[in-house]
């Protein structure tokens, strides 16, 4: 009898939200209009599939497109009433600090956790993703096919004499460096190069440190500098630092310094940088030869 | 020098020697014992021994290997011998070199001059001046605050070490707060980095070091006067006030010059002459250059740990220093007489 009553209870908003279902779903389907990207490759997804125009803040590191509504706001040390302040519909994360989405849930603003992504098939669905939150469906289908077609072509481009060079991602000027289970690094073994940075992970933290005497030795035959940015290295810093001439990439021609942010995100511009790095193994299999 | 003290000495350079040997020896790539060996006497005069290494190997072994392991001996060293004077100078057994403000203020010079002028920094490779300069004004603001607060004890100037510390602390912080996009570079300098060193460095910062350590030793039998206090080391004719303002002025020149060039490795200037403290008694005749010698050799294995323990990759040697340190200081705390 008290569980029949119970059920009845259940029963009544149950009805009730189903019945109001059909008037509240258009509201909660209605792409958002005050999009937040805390996230710089979300923000760098989002403009690409033509969402732009629904963001109305970025945060600092932001920088790409130029266009994007650059504001002060931290994706590291998030603010929560500094979020609130511009209204958003819509908060897209790559990493929930300090309790942020809980937060800003409290204050009914949806989140949208976009983490970095493992492989080119998970940068993919993220920027599916964003394409059915924002309304954005086919336009985010268009880049994707883009992207895979820009991927195969630049894969094939890589000469068979060039499949088994290895390479050297340099992430800071302290030998910070990437295995091939990363994003970054997982892209340039696509291209058919071998990462010297995975022996040197034991811990599986994917970007060991490795020693300098390390990298000589293992003579790669590309070195690839994500740290031109935020260290000002360039090929002849490289060439400079003792002990690294006789290098293979060195004596080459291998070294090629890329935009730092392009090769840490994880969004559309990730063929730029792949392209530059397949051009690089271009070279010096040709020299090889 | 009385044959007691001689014995002890040349056991520490003995250490030191062969701490350098086995850094030379030991690193993630293997070279042989035997062709290191012969590559080192192919480098002395007139012994006509030919280098067995091929060129890469022979640029890893004396372009990367051999400057780290003398860099490693000179900080170690210098930061071993400063954190003795400071004990001595101010009888507190828990001072270090970076007591008076030191450390605190070379990271916000680092700080400031990778944030606000990174392209000056990187064509100039200016943050070792900028980390020099600022560890220079952290210890001119500790010394005049404490001397302002007046008191004859040294605690006065202590505290002001640590007021000193704490306020620039906040401002690095803030400052490396804001400019996250630095945050990598700031953090790889502070954590310590003996791995990046080449020749350069260590002609850069041998000079402060050197000239650091024989102004400290020889002051060395007035420290031992004044481990009795400054009133009856003053009635033995000794200028307390010059001798400490002098020792704290060397230690701190070449605390900053090895600061500048390795980033901060804590530690080293407590354990070791503690160490030596406890096993060979209070005199500092003998514990200044025990602790040169020790710490020296300290610093160079605990890199051959930070560069070989998990090799081809490294550990941050603040990490080894601490980590093994402190055991090691256990031992000797629990095995020594008593803590003097």
């Amino acid at each position: 009898m008290v569980a029949l009553r119970n059920a009845g209870l259940l029963a009544l908003p149950l009805a009730l939200a189903l019945a109001l279902v059909p008037a509240a779903a258009p509201a909660r389907t209605a792409p958002p209009q005050r999009i937040v990207s805390l996230s710089p490759t979300a923000t760098e997804d989002l403009f690409a599939i033509g969402a732009g125009r629904q963001v109305v803040a970025v945060d600092d590191q932001s920088n790409y497109p130029p266009n994007a509504p650059k504001t002060k706001l931290s994706g590291y040390t998030p603010n929560v009433e500094a979020i609130a302040k511009y209204r958003p519909d819509l908060v897209v994360i790559s990493d929930d600090a300090n309790g942020l989405s809980a937060a800003l849930s409290k204050l009914h603003v949806h989140t949208l956790l976009l983490p970095p992504a493992r492989s080119l098939g998970g940068a993919y669905a993220q920027i599916a993703k964003l394409g059915v939150v924002t309304g954005h469906v086919s336009a985010a289908a268009r880049v994707v096919a883009r992207l895979r077609k820009s991927v195969s072509q630049i894969v094939a481009s890589v000469p068979k004499s060039a499949r088994g060079l290895t390479f050297y991602e340099e992430l800071s000027p302290d030998f910070y460096s990437a295995t091939s289970k990363t994003f970054t690094g997982q892209v340039l073994t696509l291209l058919g190069l071998k990462d010297i940075a995975d022996a040197a992970d034991k811990t599986g933290s994917g970007y060991p440190k490795l020693s300098a005497e390390y990298i000589v030795a293992a003579n790669p035959d590309v070195i690839v500098l994500a740290d031109t940015k935020c260290c000002a290295q360039t090929a002849a810093k490289v060439k400079a630092r003792p002990g690294w001439s006789s290098v293979r990439a060195v004596q080459d021609g291998g070294v090629i310094g890329v935009d730092d942010d392009v090769a840490s995100r994880w969004g559309p511009r990730v063929v730029d940088f792949m392209r530059a790095v397949a051009h690089s193994a271009q070279i010096v299999a040709a020299k090889k030869q | 020098m009385t044959a007691s003290r001689r014995l002890p000495i040349a056991c520490a350079a003995l250490f030191l020697a062969g701490a350098g040997l086995v850094g030379l020896l030991v690193g993630p790539v293997s070279l042989g014992a035997l062709p290191i060996l012969r590559s080192a006497l192919s480098h002395l005069p007139l012994l006509h021994v030919h280098s067995p290494l091929s060129g890469p190997d022979d640029a890893i072994l004396w372009q990367l290997r051999a400057p780290r392991v003398v860099l490693g001996a000179l900080v170690g060293g210098m930061l071993a011998l400063a954190g003795a004077s400071y004990q001595g100078v101010f009888r507190n057994p828990l001072a270090d070199p970076y007591l008076l403000g030191i450390a605190a203020g070379a990271g916000l010079g680092a700080t400031l001059a990778i944030v606000y002028a990174p392209d000056v920094v990187h064509s100039y490779d200016l943050t070792p001046l900028a980390a020099f300069a600022g560890g220079a004004v952290g210890v001119v603001a500790a010394y005049a605050l404490g001397r302002s607060a007046g008191g004859r004890s040294t605690a006065s100037l202590i505290l002001a070490g640590v007021t000193v510390t704490s306020f620039l602390t906040a401002v690095q912080t803030f400052v490396q707060q804001q400019h996250s996009q630095s945050l990598q570079e700031v953090y790889s300098w502070i954590l310590g980095h003996l791995d990046t060193a080449g020749w350069h460095d260590d002609a850069l910062v041998a000079p402060y070091i050197l000239v650091s350590a024989v102004v400290i030793l020889f002051h060395r039998r007035v420290l031992d006067v004044l481990s009795v206090g400054d009133e009856e080391a003053a009635t033995l004719g000794v200028n307390v006030r010059r001798t400490r303002l002098v020792v704290v002025a060397a230690a701190t020149v070449g605390t900053a010059g090895a600061v500048a060039i390795s980033g901060l490795i804590g530690f080293v200037g407590i354990i070791v002459p503690h160490a030596i403290r406890l096993v060979l008694g209070p005199s500092y005749r003998l514990i200044l250059p025990l602790s040169f010698l020790g710490g020296a050799g300290f610093l160079v294995l605990t890199d051959v740990i930070a560069r070989s323990v998990m090799a081809p990759a490294e550990l941050p040697i603040g990490v080894v220093t601490m980590f093994f340190g402190a055991p090691f200081f256990g031992i000797v705390l629990r095995t020594s007489r008593s803590f003097a």
